[in-house]
């Protein structure tokens, strides 16, 4: 069953760049995607035509039943909503504690502070930052910023959390410990992708990779099923 | 279950929008010294104009239109005369002012005239019975007059003309330069606060930009800012309405409520510096928020 339909999207920017042409994708559910290509293959244009920030110039983009290339502007927190997003630079707010920065999710939408609690807690164990609770951004290392970034991302418990080069600012092994971390939450049943130039960590993980190539599919290895009517 | 949630966002909108305020207290500082300073102007303007009309108003009472009746006209027909007058719209008050009476007033006012009129027998007396009508607006003084002077019986119809009309001019522009002031004056604090209120919330673009993308509704990313500009605005007005207070009412005590004449009234204090006080905090309050609201709208997606 698939989670994420993308048909014939592309996407011009105003400039008059075209970062995406005819891009045609399926990710299943609780998939764990790779998207890599070099800079300017349109990955990045990809994830954020994924969390909505940008609109295609044409195509569809479903996910979960829902046209997000439709969506119109004040609509797009419905999106958000239920899904996370982990950045490069971890967007943590610094006057926040580490629990604060990921129950202030929760808080926005209104859940009582019991409930605020419980899920933060659960989310801040997942990616093993229990201890660190009334820490201050400032006072973490990279690696632990970015699993702050995730338990925010998870903490509304969503069904699809997309990365956009989460190990970018990372050591090696802080980055794999990272992947470790999205490994966790994607065996809970939660659909990951992950947009890297990392490809240490790509062939580390075994996972599907998908490769863009100058705003085009260049090639979509899958373990298991290949299906035969995806371009590339 | 809805409405429990909105009751808790709200709360901790509140709560946030206090925080924001002593966290980013300079910032803050910058907004609520621009709302007081303009309160401050405003209140004063506002004070001026109010009293301004107060004591127009007070001029305009005293406009009066002399009726003169003919001196051949009989008691029944000068009651005639008076429900003529009273038919017509715009009339205050009548007063009847008898010859006699007037030239008894005239006697008391100096020796001479005390002497002469003495010497008039009743018949003799030149002097005209008169009516004092007072109009409900004197605006439309002159008009009453002309429609006065047509009545049969009437001798001569004195309202001071020429003089009522250029003061009324002079009372209307006067209003209206102050009415612009201020009105311009909240115009132009609501755009300083705006921008000044921009600026602080361009320190916090991140965090609204964070919000947005976890999935902040436009509302949830506003609220805490809305709520944060009508506290803004709530202690911006805090020293205007001090200063409106004593200010006022220490400048009525000590010039006994009299300015430079007689004629210059100024309003009783009380009530009447509570009335401005609660017009200064609701503008400081609405211009706060509405500032707050108009600087976070640049930052969202609308």
């Amino acid at each position: 069953m698939e989670f994420i339909r993308i048909t014939d999207v592309e996407k011009t920017y105003p400039s008059g760049v075209t970062a995406l042409y005819g891009l045609n994708l399926k990710i299943k559910k609780g998939d764990f995607t790779f998207i890599i290509g070099a800079s300017g293959s349109g990955k990045s244009t990809l994830m954020k035509m994924l969390y909505r920030e940008e609109k295609p110039t044409a195509g569809e983009i479903i996910i979960g039943g829902v046209n997000v290339a439709k969506l119109k502007n004040r609509k797009v927190y419905k999106l958000r909503r239920k899904l996370g997003v982990v950045f490069q630079d971890f967007k943590l707010l610094p006057k926040l504690t580490v629990y604060e920065n990921v129950a202030f999710v929760l808080e926005m939408f209104g859940y009582d502070k019991n409930e605020v609690r419980v899920k933060t807690l659960k989310a801040l164990d997942l990616v093993g930052l229990k201890e660190k609770v009334k820490s201050y951004p400032s006072e973490l290392s990279g690696g632990e910023q970015q699993r702050v970034a995730i338990a925010r991302a998870i903490v509304n418990a969503p069904k699809l959390v997309i990365c956009d080069e989460p190990t970018g600012n990372l050591d090696p092994d802080t980055s794999l410990e990272i992947m470790k971390v999205l490994e966790v939450i994607n065996n809970l049943g939660t659909t990951v992708i992950v947009v890297t130039h990392d490809r240490d960590i790509v062939n580390k993980m075994k996972k599907r990779v998908i490769l863009l190539d100058k705003g085009r599919l260049k090639k979509d290895f899958e373990k298991g099923t290949y299906d035969k009517n995806e371009k590339h | 279950m809805i409405r429990m949630k909105n009751i808790r966002i709200l709360i901790k909108n509140i709560r946030d929008g206090l925080k924001n305020i002593v966290r980013n207290f300079s910032l803050s500082l910058a907004s609520i010294s621009c709302i007081t300073v303009t309160l401050l102007i405003v209140a004063v303007a506002i004070i001026g104009s109010l009293n301004v009309e107060n004591f127009t108003n007070v001029i305009r009472d005293d406009f009066t239109i002399v009726v003169y009746i003919e001196n051949d006209c009989d008691d029944k027909k000068e009651n005639e005369i008076k429900g003529e007058i009273q038919d017509l719209s715009n009339i205050e008050s009548i007063e009847y002012n008898s010859k006699k009476q007037i030239a008894d007033d005239m006697k008391k006012e100096s020796q001479i005239f005390d002497t002469i009129i003495s010497s008039w027998s009743e018949s003799e007396n030149p002097l005209y019975d008169t009516y004092l009508v007072k109009v409900k607006d004197s605006d439309k003084i002159s008009n009453s007059a002309k429609k006065i002077e047509k009545i049969d019986g009437v001798a001569l119809v004195k309202y001071g003309e020429g003089m009522i009309e250029s003061l009324l001019s002079i009372f209307d522009i006067i209003e209206k330069i102050l009415i612009v002031i201020v009105v311009s004056l909240i115009i132009v604090t609501a755009f300083l606060i705006v921008n000044t209120i921009k600026i602080t919330i361009f320190s916090r673009q991140e965090e609204i930009e964070i919000k947005r993308l976890v999935g902040a509704s436009n509302f949830s990313i506003k609220q805490p800012f809305v709520i944060e500009g009508l506290f803004i605005g709530l202690i911006g007005s805090i020293i205007p309405v001090l200063v409106t207070i004593y200010g006022y009412s220490t400048l009525y005590e000590k010039t006994g409520g009299i300015l430079f004449s007689k004629f210059i009234k100024l309003f009783e204090p009380f009530p009447f510096v509570f009335i401005i006080s609660s017009v200064l905090i609701v503008i400081g309050v609405v211009v706060g928020m509405f500032g707050s609201s108009r600087a976070v709208r640049k930052y969202l997606k609308i």
